[in-house]
């Protein structure tokens, strides 16, 4: 497995976590947003922490699709599904998600036909299978996976096939970013930017964030080794006073982007004039949807959408969570009324999500550090 | 409905405590989820005579003659996978829960639960796997019975077994016994059953040269017991859920904490990229030929001696130890410094999208 190992190096790894250790001003705190959900996964399921010193404060970004979704979304979604001969398809990530009446995974155990798909072309190829039921993709994610989407629909199209539609829930994260920083409560030193989505939009789209605000951005890839280079990267500037994109994921992100994917998205997307996020409200130009020219395939316009707006919880503060005002343990129902079995938001269902992560990998260690000092 | 009828003295009303609405995949999955419902609703309208923890299987006293009892259901799909098939698990996994109970099987009774239009020969491959296996681990199979539900109604084929076994000498298994400092035994390589199966499904577009590790680990605890018998605490075959979901059961039971080194844990290469391209932890991933065991640590060297001689126990590691802290987690740490705890199964594993 040498793709990972070099990247799981002790001793490089302890050389890097040194480094960190050298450039981190003593007397200074850094507040530092890993975007992407995939790295607040990496970040617990690695134990990072440990390695990092007491002032160098991750804060886990918007950047889990599942997590960010509205649960009127969801609601919706299964409304179509509810319908005769309907077929339910999404991502495993969104079949514990709950919505108003549970989960699609409940709504499954009670005769629902759902099923989980690991790609949009599985999806497509279940409508090919099944030509007596209609087929619908709850298709979520970042521009990570709208390419693939986008590619099934063209293929749905040009192959002529009528059993399928997208109920599409993507989102784009640049403006997610955005909503962040003129977040009043916010205070951010810098970025770790997103891999993966990156591999598409590459790192010109995030320029603004250094030019105008004047933040750090290193684009990271998701190995233990990734992510310390890129606290390196980001600390460097701080210290000497830059702010600038750096690629620490040069080995898979093209600076500039995958174009063709790019095209693809463009082809069958457009801007919805606003969508709403879980926690961060409505913001404008933050979500794609269906062109015109594929409505036959678009599952808003093909089905009627209740579309009722739901408001979460009152108790759960998901959206300070998620926007990294609050960390998972102090939400009043974090490991109470919420745990990854019965979730209540999102945060707690996605291995991205940063509850789910937080609960999973440390926040009994936490509490046995905290148990030991007290016998102490 | 009169209340202070029910609470006269003497009136023992055992406590419900599984309040879910209905039934989930999750249930079934041996994780958290399995261990309510097994606690919440079966153990105390069940047996709530008994305070033991519960095992693998039970051991019976009739009058000094000491038996095991075990029972398992398979419900596998598809029936027949890289290494192995539905009939050869349904015995393989009773003939193993005896095993880490610390008794050998004797005799076994099959229920065939089978799907109208199932063709003949599925059948007679399985009812042939079952035979072979049976063979192999010395076991009888002393009878059985068969049910045929309509087309549609179940898939293809379910089977259970039942199982009585002797008990092996000179064994106490159990997870009060467990202290600090003993030591964390596993047979071989973790996640070859899960993965196979996962990949056998077709779902996913992913080839790997793999195969279940579906075997009698019998063999394999009869030679541990030989070297080591005064110092085995705790046995368990890691299925459903994987050796993280076993591990927490052992914590909760004898209240200390598990301690793991991430390194010493065998992998097949093959296992290890199928769970990092897909999000998966291989402790959660299950498995049908590997066991765990807790050995106090003067047998500890001999113990993994023993079992890295006898064959199909090459890769046996020491991977961890029982320690104060963290008492009631289990907690992984990495080569380079960083630590995890790990918890049972949630849910089925599901895979990650970005």
């Amino acid at each position: 497995m040498k793709f990972v190992d070099e990247f799981r190096d002790p001793e490089v790894i302890t050389k890097t976590s040194e480094e960190i250790r050298r450039l981190a001003h003593p007397n200074r705190h850094y507040r530092i947003m890993e975007v992407c959900g995939g790295h607040t996964h990496a970040i617990y399921r690695f134990g990072l922490k440990d390695l990092l010193p007491s002032n160098i404060e991750l804060i886990h970004g918007p950047g889990c699709p599942v997590c960010v979704l509205p649960m009127g979304r969801i609601d919706d979604g299964l409304s179509i599904a509810q319908q005769p001969d309907v077929i339910f398809a999404a991502f495993g990530d969104m079949m514990r998600v709950p919505g108003t009446q549970g989960s699609p995974l409940e709504h499954k155990a009670r005769g629902m036909d759902v099923r989980i798909v690991y790609s949009p072309s599985d999806a497509l190829k279940l409508a090919r299978t099944n030509p007596d039921k209609h087929v619908m993709f709850f298709a979520i994610g970042f521009e990570t996976t709208a390419p693939s989407t986008a590619l099934t629909l063209g293929r749905a199209k040009t192959q002529g096939i009528h059993n399928f539609s997208v109920f599409c829930n993507h989102v784009t994260i640049i403006p997610a970013i955005r909503a962040i920083l003129d977040s009043p409560d916010m205070r951010i030193d810098a970025f770790i930017g997103p891999g993966h989505v990156s591999t598409v939009i590459g790192c010109r789209p995030y320029e603004w964030i250094a030019k105008n605000e004047n933040k750090p951005v290193a684009v990271s890839g998701f190995e233990p080794l990734d992510i310390l280079q890129s606290i390196v990267m980001v600390l460097r500037q701080l210290k000497a006073d830059e702010a600038r994109i750096e690629n620490q994921y040069k080995r898979v992100v093209p600076w500039e982007g995958n174009r063709a994917a790019l095209r693809a998205m463009a082809d069958v997307f457009e801007l919805r004039p606003y969508f709403e996020w879980r926690g961060l409200g409505f913001i404008s130009q933050s979500a794609l949807r269906i062109r015109e020219s594929y409505a036959e395939w678009d599952a808003e316009q093909r089905f009627h959408i209740p579309g009722v707006r739901v408001t979460d919880p009152k108790a759960a503060q998901c959206g300070e969570v998620l926007k990294g005002v609050l960390k998972p343990h102090q939400c009043k129902l974090f490991s109470k009324e919420c745990t990854p079995e019965h979730p209540i938001g999102a945060l707690m269902v996605s291995s991205e999500g940063s509850c789910a992560a937080y609960f999973n990998y440390e926040h009994r260690k936490t509490a046995m550090v905290t148990s030991i000092a007290s016998v102490a | 409905m009169n209340l202070a009828a029910a609470d006269s003295p003497g009136d023992h009303l055992p406590t419900v405590r599984f309040r879910e609405p209905q039934i989930e995949m999750a249930h079934g999955a041996g994780g958290k989820a399995s261990r309510r419902l097994v606690e919440g609703l079966f153990a105390p309208l069940l047996f709530s005579s008994s305070s033991e923890p519960l095992g693998d299987a039970a051991h019976l006293d009739f009058g000094g003659t000491r038996i095991a009892i075990t029972t398992d259901s398979f419900v596998v799909k598809p029936l027949t996978f890289p290494g192995g098939s539905i009939g050869e698990l349904a015995v393989n996994g009773t003939v193993n829960d005896l095993a880490v109970s610390g008794a050998r099987a004797e005799a076994m009774v099959v229920t065939y639960v089978l799907e109208a239009g199932l063709p003949s020969p599925v059948l007679e491959a399985e009812v042939r796997a079952m035979g072979n296996a049976a063979r192999k681990a010395g076991v009888t199979i002393a009878g059985g019975d068969t049910k045929v539900v309509e087309h549609g109604k179940a898939d293809s084929m379910y089977i259970t077994t039942t199982g009585i076994g002797r008990p092996l000498h000179r064994l106490n298994i159990d997870p009060r016994s467990v202290r600090p400092g003993d030591r964390i035994l596993l047979s071989g390589p973790i996640g070859d059953h899960g993965i196979t199966i996962l990949l056998a499904r077709g779902e996913l577009d992913l080839e790997a040269d793999l195969r279940s590790d579906t075997r009698s680990i019998l063999p394999l605890v009869e030679e541990l017991v030989k070297v080591a018998a005064p110092g085995i605490r705790w046995m368990r075959d890691p299925t459903r859920g994987g050796v993280a979901t076993s591990l927490n059961e052992l914590v909760r039971d004898c209240g200390f904490g598990v301690v793991l080194q991430e390194e010493m844990i065998p992998l097949h290469d093959a296992v290890r990229g199928a769970c990092e391209l897909l999000g998966l932890d291989p402790l959660h991933i299950a498995n049908e030929g590997q066991f765990l065991a807790v050995v106090s640590p003067e047998y500890a060297d001999a113990a993994l001696n023993a079992l890295s001689l006898a064959p199909g126990g090459e890769d046996a590691q020491i991977i961890g130890e029982v320690r104060e802290q963290p008492s009631g987690a289990v907690l992984v740490t990495t080569r380079y410094g960083g630590s995890r705890i790990v918890d049972m199964l949630v849910g089925d594993p599901l895979p990650r999208i970005c």
